[in-house]
């Protein structure tokens, strides 16, 4: 990177055929991806689906064990970190613990001889409100302050590529929508490519113009969130990306805008643009707030796609909506969200009940469906998360 | 670990609750014992030599008697005779300690950071360096002491490579005693620049390098710095009893007789001219000097202005 000059804007990031593998483990598979100047990227995928280990790929802090890695079209492969036009805002912060804040935020500025680099590192720092703080120690500042510095320290130099790796995960959830909406404006204001690693699918759809997400050490569908949350391709995705309602059965009927797809022997009619696959047997999904409870078959609207009749077998109210789990024989259980329009439960524990829902909302999934009809356990959020504690608490014993 | 002795921490703040007064009570019992410890076996001999260093001969008494007086014309003439053996005291430790840190820094920093990911191999690397430990001081000196003399086969290859003039003596110079103090005093400083580098977290060294700075620039303002504590009490643990050493700067062993540093000073003094006032003046002197400059370079690395 020149030195005394600033990137003149945000460039682009190309990962060819990256591969990296660890002594005993692949922390990569392939990953091939193009990220467009000037967006807001998120990598999102749970822990251990390898999306840290491509951010240090990026900052030169790991090497790839094959692919190339190119910044504006440079091939920045082989050059070491201190020389690519990339700055990191750590998991851990990482502030230099014997420096001021002004110092570190200083730090790189000073290195590249940028001119004039107190008022330039006091600029920095006023824009994320912590420049009263500027002569104190990190160690004298709360975790929320301390990630703004963090922050501070990597936007000051303007990189051309700004990294985020899970910067927010320490936060509280009141400083962290506050913290999102403020990356998403300092985004916006200084136009430069940012990359956020995150496991939590939220903050990602909520900040991000692109969403990559991660599995297993390769990227299982990347669009925006809104094309993810409404046209997830793979099972994993359905399941990350906020919950779904999966179904497999037989495509029945093609041709025309909608095809037919048998599940528990009624027909589920699904747009020919939202069926991903549209032979053999497939996976039907449906978003749960998408879905509504009746107690009858007849007042469902003609039009619909009808599952039932199942049994309820839990309800729990959460304040905005209440979530229902119907136990319908042959699809298995089926979470549905039901705003809470009216006083009142919609259906109570126990009570025989449809599930319907408008035929445009459903989905089909590119990805081969289960052998057995079965998901895996490691594509439901749920279990991804009890597995994780399960692994911890082990470690924990272990340790 | 029993390197853990070495730390420089700050230690954990004791919580203080007031409640539990009787704790106090404990642990003044508890202290007791260290108290008198130091009383009777620091501060009774510190008085004693201070008494000692003002005593004056007796008059038609016999060598080596002395009687209590303020004569402090013992210290004026002690160091008017020996101020050569003070200077070339603190100018041999202070080389000593510098020839120790640039020796013992690296070596610390591959043990601490570069193999902390196989804590086998980094314990049996620290194993070897606190070895020579099971070995008596005195043997290992005289080990070097024959290895270093005129006709040992180290000094003659070095003659025969034409190193070293064929007239030329290694044993007995400034250059050996140096090297003995060096060679006795590197496991002192290695020890606690291992325990702050072990500590080290490469995270900083990462944010570093990620902020322009090269390696260098990386180790001289984050590593560096992070490791101040370490080297403070590594240099402090060489220098102060490098500075009062007799053992490789005596005739007996590494130094000759224009090496003579004030250890040997204070024993020949005590042992041989049986001279007890001027030998505890020169302790005291020792001491004195000792005391100013530890304070004066603990004050200074205190400040981050050092660096």
């Amino acid at each position: 990177m020149p030195k005394g000059a600033f990137a003149e804007s945000g460039a682009d990031l190309q990962l060819v055929g990256i591969k990296k593998r660890f002594p005993g483990f692949t922390a990569i598979e392939q990953l091939d991806l193009t990220i467009p100047a000037g967006s807001f990227f998120a990598l999102l995928g749970p822990s251990g689906c390898g999306k840290t280990t491509t951010l240090r790929l990026v900052a030169g802090l790991e090497e790839p064990t094959e692919g190339s890695i190119l910044i504006g079209g440079r091939d920045v492969t082989k050059t070491k970190p201190f020389q690519r036009p990339v700055n990191t805002v750590f998991q851990s912060y990482a502030l230099f613990p014997h420096m001021t804040i002004l110092e570190n935020v200083a730090f790189g500025l000073r290195r590249r001889k940028i001119a004039d680099p107190v008022a330039k590192a006091h600029e920095a720092l006023r824009l994320v409100e912590l420049d009263h703080l500027a002569a104190r120690r990190p160690a004298s500042l709360s975790g929320g302050q301390q990630q703004r510095v963090a922050l501070a320290r990597a936007v000051v130099n303007r990189p051309a590529l700004l990294l985020l790796d899970e910067p927010l995960g320490a936060l509280d959830l009141k400083l962290r929508r506050q913290m999102q909406l403020e990356l998403k404006s300092i985004q916006t204001e200084v136009g430069l490519t940012f990359v956020h690693v995150t496991h939590d699918q939220e903050e990602a759809m909520t900040m991000a113009d692109t969403v990559a997400v991660m599995n297993k050490g390769s990227i299982e569908q990347m669009g925006a969130p809104e094309v993810l949350y409404e046209l997830p391709a793979t099972v994993f995705v359905a399941n990350f990306l906020g919950q779904s309602n999966l179904f497999v059965g037989p495509v029945q009927e093609t041709g025309g805008d909608t095809i037919g797809v048998e599940i528990t022997g009624r027909r589920l009619t699904v747009p020919t643009s939202r069926a991903q696959r549209q032979s053999g047997v497939v996976t039907v999904g449906v978003r749960p707030e998408k879905l509504t409870l009746h107690a009858s078959e007849e007042a469902i609207a003609p039009g619909s796609n009808i599952l039932g009749p199942g049994r309820v077998t839990d309800v729990s109210f959460s304040g905005v909506s209440t979530q229902y789990l119907v136990h319908i024989p042959g699809a298995g259980t089926v979470v549905v969200f039901a705003q809470n329009m009216s006083a009142g439960p919609t259906a109570t524990l126990g009570s025989e009940v449809w599930v319907a829902w408008d035929a445009v909302h459903t989905f089909v999934l590119a990805d081969d469906p289960p052998a057995d009809g079965k998901f895996d356990d490691d594509t439901d959020t749920q279990m991804i998360a009890t597995q994780a504690r399960e692994r911890l608490l082990t470690e924990l014993e272990e340790a | 670990m029993a390197l853990a002795a070495f730390s420089t921490a700050t230690p954990p703040q004791q919580d203080q609750e007031p409640a539990q007064r009787r704790r106090s009570g404990i642990a003044l019992v508890l202290l007791l014992p260290g108290v008198l410890y130091l009383v009777l076996f620091f501060l009774t001999p510190l008085v004693s030599l201070i008494i000692t260093s003002f005593q004056a001969p007796v008059l038609d008494g016999d060598i080596g008697q002395y009687q209590a007086a303020f004569r402090w014309e013992n210290y004026t003439e002690a160091i008017g005779e020996y101020w050569p053996q003070i200077i070339r005291s603190f100018v041999y430790a202070i080389i000593a300690t510098a020839a120790a840190l640039l020796i013992s820094y690296p070596l610390a920093y591959f043990i601490g950071v570069k193999v902390r990911k196989y804590p086998l191999l980094q314990n049996l690397l620290m194993t070897l360096v606190i070895a020579p430990f099971f070995i008596s001081f005195l043997l290992r000196t005289l080990a070097w002491k024959q290895l270093l003399s005129d006709d040992s086969w180290f000094t003659s290859s070095l003659k025969a490579i034409s190193i070293l003039p064929p007239d030329a003596h290694v044993t007995g110079t400034a250059f050996s005693v140096i090297f003995g103090l060096t060679y006795n005093f590197i496991p002192f400083m290695t020890l606690p620049l291992y325990s702050t580098l072990e500590r080290l977290d490469v995270r900083y060294l990462e944010a570093g390098n990620d902020l322009y700075a090269n390696a260098f620039t990386t180790f001289r303002k984050i590593t560096l710095p992070l490791s101040l504590p370490g080297i403070v009490s590594g240099t402090l643990l060489t220098f102060i009893p490098a500075a009062g050493d007799y053992i490789n700067a005596s005739q007996d062993f590494l130094g000759g007789a224009d090496t003579s540093m004030i250890g040997n000073v204070i024993e020949s003094n005590f042992l041989v001219l049986q001279n007890y006032p001027t030998a505890a003046a020169m302790s005291v002197v020792l001491m004195a000097v000792i005391l100013v400059i530890v304070g004066l370079y603990v004050r200074r690395s205190g400040t981050e202005d050092l660096l």
